[in-house]
């Protein structure tokens, strides 16, 4: 085994942290089973593996938020009994959540402060934490105003102040779980400056992600997790995205799919000067203009939060828009046309909506329901008053062939399956129709790797077949590798409509933040 | 003229009384809703405050041992209702709910058991009772125009609880705005998962809040029974705890600002009395049930969002999961 090679070779400096054989496992799932990690000090070290394999589990019981059930956990060679993360911090350990665990109404003071205020009354540590943030701010280039509101930062400040909050009590250990799925990619460039000036310090940092560029990009050793074990431990510098793809699957995977030449024909698709301002009056759209022609993806980019959403629900009837107009196949949409999701379907269009569980499924429905629904007064689902159970289950039964949903039984709840395979369920409804306009958001968000090859594969297909379809993500490798036309949102407004051929990832990313194509090219 | 001023001296002073109970409740529910947890039992915990401080005044003859049990009692109230929702994660608001109904049940059968005067129990001698502190030299101030009026009316001649009361809301400032424990409270309010991630208990904060809470609840029943009245009726709560968690909600979780609300809810109620079959100028005579509703009136258009926003604890009335 590689990691029992590393003790051996390592033995000159105790190793940073250490998993000795950690199992967890909530009810009846082995969330974690006998986990082994040995990590370096000084060393940027990577967990990769799917949604769903365990890595912020095993994170979470490293920072003691959840309790092992078996295994040792030993921080500079010494085993520790990590019961509560005040254990960890108090053996050097921070953590840089997902989700930021910051009180957006408190200062950054106020947050760094929070379980460290240094004595009874406020006033007596306020003075030791505003020189803690300096200090820890120059030492490690963190550029923060100790006195700015939360909620008044951006998303890489506040990862800032996080990371802040992870350093103060001198901790030598930084966990970051998914640290860039929020960012835009020059604010994921400087978060990994900062890594590596951390590294240089001799922290020892560890990036849990499912992103193989990052673990390729700034780690020095990687182990990767699937299914709840470690399933192989590289050094960076000697594996490949290819191969720590195939060890996360556990097969041989294709990247990146490819995407056929296209012969764009005629516009089904377009929105003129769309605008929508919601019932508080806040402008979240705003002059948007598209076209989207047969056979063609327009991808829209933006960094989540800048309309995106918005945008869909707006396209798919769901919200009312108050300004421009739609077009679908010739027929105008208005803000004073009537519309509803409903409507909109009848034009042509088919949607596979961002959020699935909100608007894609109904979780405590079966399989078979959740595959007729939107489709309930057609045929398929009988003719009559009463619901043709036979048909209703044959339909399912076909699709979840046709789409490999796994397991391939209709009269399981929609909640019981995974998130790709609730995402096939969808995905299987929606284009089974043959839609000649489609609206997809977000159609991996929380997808395997394997599964989202397969939905990408099918989504070129019906481009092929010659849907007009657009395309919202906040993955820009998705965007980039499916879209004809890339159209850039940023608060709300449309920034610019660039080829794919014209575009990488660095004018992506400046226009993201809401610079002009020109500028951005510039 | 003058007789108008005395009218109002003597409005602006029934007005601190009704607001006493309500500024302390008021201080409870801050407390217990920064820390995220809805206290939908004030009510309940002022009821059973107000009977245990009555009963035990009456069967020992202490009305200080009185106030010692009313706070027991509540707090009582306050760990059950933190034990089905903070323990056991359960509803905050039916929690709530089912420890006034509680409260309303056990006062009047206890009472019964007790005392067998339909629920009462039996009225303290007025020298039994918490009796108002002449302050000094209000006799020498009687002879300085108006001032000497205000000072014999309204500074001086409450009972100690008003003054408890008074103190209790700059003391509530400070606790939440000043020290490490009302940071860590706003905290577990806002995001529990930042205080989780901290290394401190969320179980352990929050129950301190509600324990607060309860003794705040408990000094308040005392006043209604045992200082304001002189023994405890069925009921005599009357949704004051309500109207305190309105206030609560008027003053937008804010100690000073509810501490106005109650003032103000209090004098609409005060003015109430002595409106009652007067005719005002323009107006005509006011029915007073329109008054007492204002209240909640006005509480409810607040929350409709017709004066100004309401900005609760952000975690309010969701059990934390790990």
């Amino acid at each position: 085994m590689p990691f029992e090679e590393k003790i051996g070779s390592g033995a000159s400096a105790p190793l940073a942290l250490e998993l000795r054989g950690v199992s967890k496992s909530f009810g009846l799932i082995l969330a974690n089973r006998n986990i082994n990690l040995a990590i370096r000090p000084g060393t940027i070290h990577g967990i990769i593996g799917e949604n769903g394999a365990g890595k912020s589990t095993l994170m979470n019981i490293v920072y003691g938020m959840h309790t092992r059930d078996e295994g040792e956990i030993l921080v500079a060679g010494a085993s520790v009994d990590m019961r509560s993360s005040a254990d960890a911090i108090s053996h050097g350990i921070g953590m840089v959540h997902q989700h930021f665990m910051l009180v957006p109404t408190f200062t950054v003071l106020e947050n760094v402060m929070l379980g460290t205020e240094g004595g009874m009354l406020l006033r007596e540590g306020r003075q030791a934490a505003r020189a803690r943030i300096v200090e820890l701010s120059e030492q490690y280039n963190l550029v923060i105003n100790p006195d700015a509101l939360v909620r008044d930062l951006n998303v890489g400040q506040r990862q800032r102040v996080e990371i802040i909050k992870a350093l103060k009590g001198g901790a030598n250990i930084l966990i970051l779980d998914e640290p860039t799925g929020v960012l835009t990619p020059q604010e994921a460039e400087q978060l990994f400056e900062i890594l590596k000036v951390l590294r240089d310090q001799g922290v020892s940092v560890l990036l849990i992600t499912h992103k193989l560029a990052e673990i390729m990009d700034i780690t020095d050793a990687v182990d990767i997790m699937r299914q709840g074990e470690i399933v192989g431990h590289r050094k960076t510098s000697e594996t490949s995205p290819a191969e720590l793809a195939e060890l996360m699957v556990g097969r041989k995977v294709l990247l990146e799919v490819e995407r056929t030449a296209t012969s764009p024909s005629e516009v089904r698709f377009s929105a003129t000067n769309l605008g929508y301002t919601n019932s508080l009056g806040v402008v979240e759209l705003q002059d948007i203009n598209f076209e989207v022609r047969a056979g063609e993806i327009l991808g829209v980019a933006g960094v989540s939060g800048n309309g995106q959403t918005q945008l869909m629900e707006v396209l798919a009837g769901m919200r009312h828009l108050t300004a421009g107009s739609i077009n679908i196949l010739g027929t105008n949409v208005t803000s004073s046309t009537v519309t509803n999701p409903r409507i909109i379907r009848d034009l042509g269009l088919r949607h596979i909506p961002e959020d699935r569980h909100k608007h894609g499924l109904i979780l405590h429905f079966e399989a078979r329901e959740n595959m007729i629904l939107g489709l309930q007064d057609s045929d398929l689902a009988g003719s009559g008053f009463l619901m043709d159970q036979a048909a209703i289950e044959t339909n399912c039964r076909e699709k979840m062939q046709d789409y490999d949903v796994r397991p391939s039984e209709p009269s399981h709840f929609a909640k019981n399956f995974s998130g790709g395979n609730q995402q096939k369920i969808v995905i299987a409804r929606e284009f089974s129709a043959n839609p000649v306009v489609l609206l997809v958001g977000q159609p991996t968000r929380g997808v395997d790797v394997g599964a989202i090859e397969f939905i990408h594969k099918q989504l070129l297909e019906l481009k092929d077949a010659g849907c007009a379809i657009l395309l919202v993500s906040v993955e820009l490798d998705e965007i980039m590798s499916l879209s004809d036309r890339i159209m850039v949102l940023c608060d709300g407004k449309n920034v610019g409509i660039l080829p794919r051929e014209e575009v990488d990832r660095q004018t992506l990313g400046l226009m993201m933040a809401g610079q002009k194509r020109e500028e951005a090219l510039a | 003229m003058a007789d108008f001023l005395y009218q109002l001296l003597l409005t602006f002073d029934a007005t601190l009384r009704i607001a006493t109970p309500l500024i302390l409740c008021a201080m409870a529910g801050i407390f217990a809703e920064r820390s995220g947890v809805i206290d939908i039992s004030l009510e309940g915990k002022l009821l059973s405050g107000a009977f245990v401080a009555a009963a035990v005044a009456a069967l020992s003859g202490s009305v200080l041992l009185g106030l010692i049990c009313a706070i027991l009692a509540s707090v009582t109230m306050s760990l059950i209702h933190g034990f089905a929702c903070i323990t056991h994660k359960g509803n905050q608001v039916i929690s709530g709910v089912a420890i006034n109904i509680l409260a309303s049940g056990l006062t009047v059968v206890i009472g019964i058991a007790l005392f067998r005067r339909g629920g009462q129990t039996p009225t303290l001698p007025r020298d039994a009772r918490f009796k108002p502190i002449e302050w000094f030299g209000v006799e020498s101030f009687d002879t300085v125009p108006i001032i000497g009026a205000i000072y014999r009316q309204l500074v001086s001649g409450h009972n100690i609880l008003v003054y408890i009361a008074l103190l209790a809301v700059p003391l509530t400032a400070f606790i939440i705005f000043r020290t490490r424990f009302g940071l860590r409270l706003r905290a577990v309010g806002e995001v529990p998962e930042a205080v989780d991630s901290a290394g401190l208990s969320v179980t352990w904060l929050r129950y301190r809040a509600l324990i607060v809470g309860g003794v705040f609840c408990g000094i308040a029943g005392a006043y209604l029974s045992v200082a304001q009245g002189g023994n405890f009726v069925r009921e005599m709560s009357a949704g004051k705890g309500y109207i305190a968690l309105a206030a609560v909600i008027f003053g937008n979780w804010k100690p000073f600002a509810a501490f106005l609300a109650c003032l103000m809810f209090g004098f609409l109620e005060a003015a109430t009395s002595r409106l009652q079959g007067v005719d005002l100028p323009l107006i005509g005579e006011v029915p007073t049930q329109l008054m007492l509703a204002l209240p909640y009136v006005l509480t409810v258009l607040l929350l409709a969002g017709f004066i100004g926003k309401p900005s609760p604890p952000a975690a309010i009335g969701q059990p934390y999961h790990k």
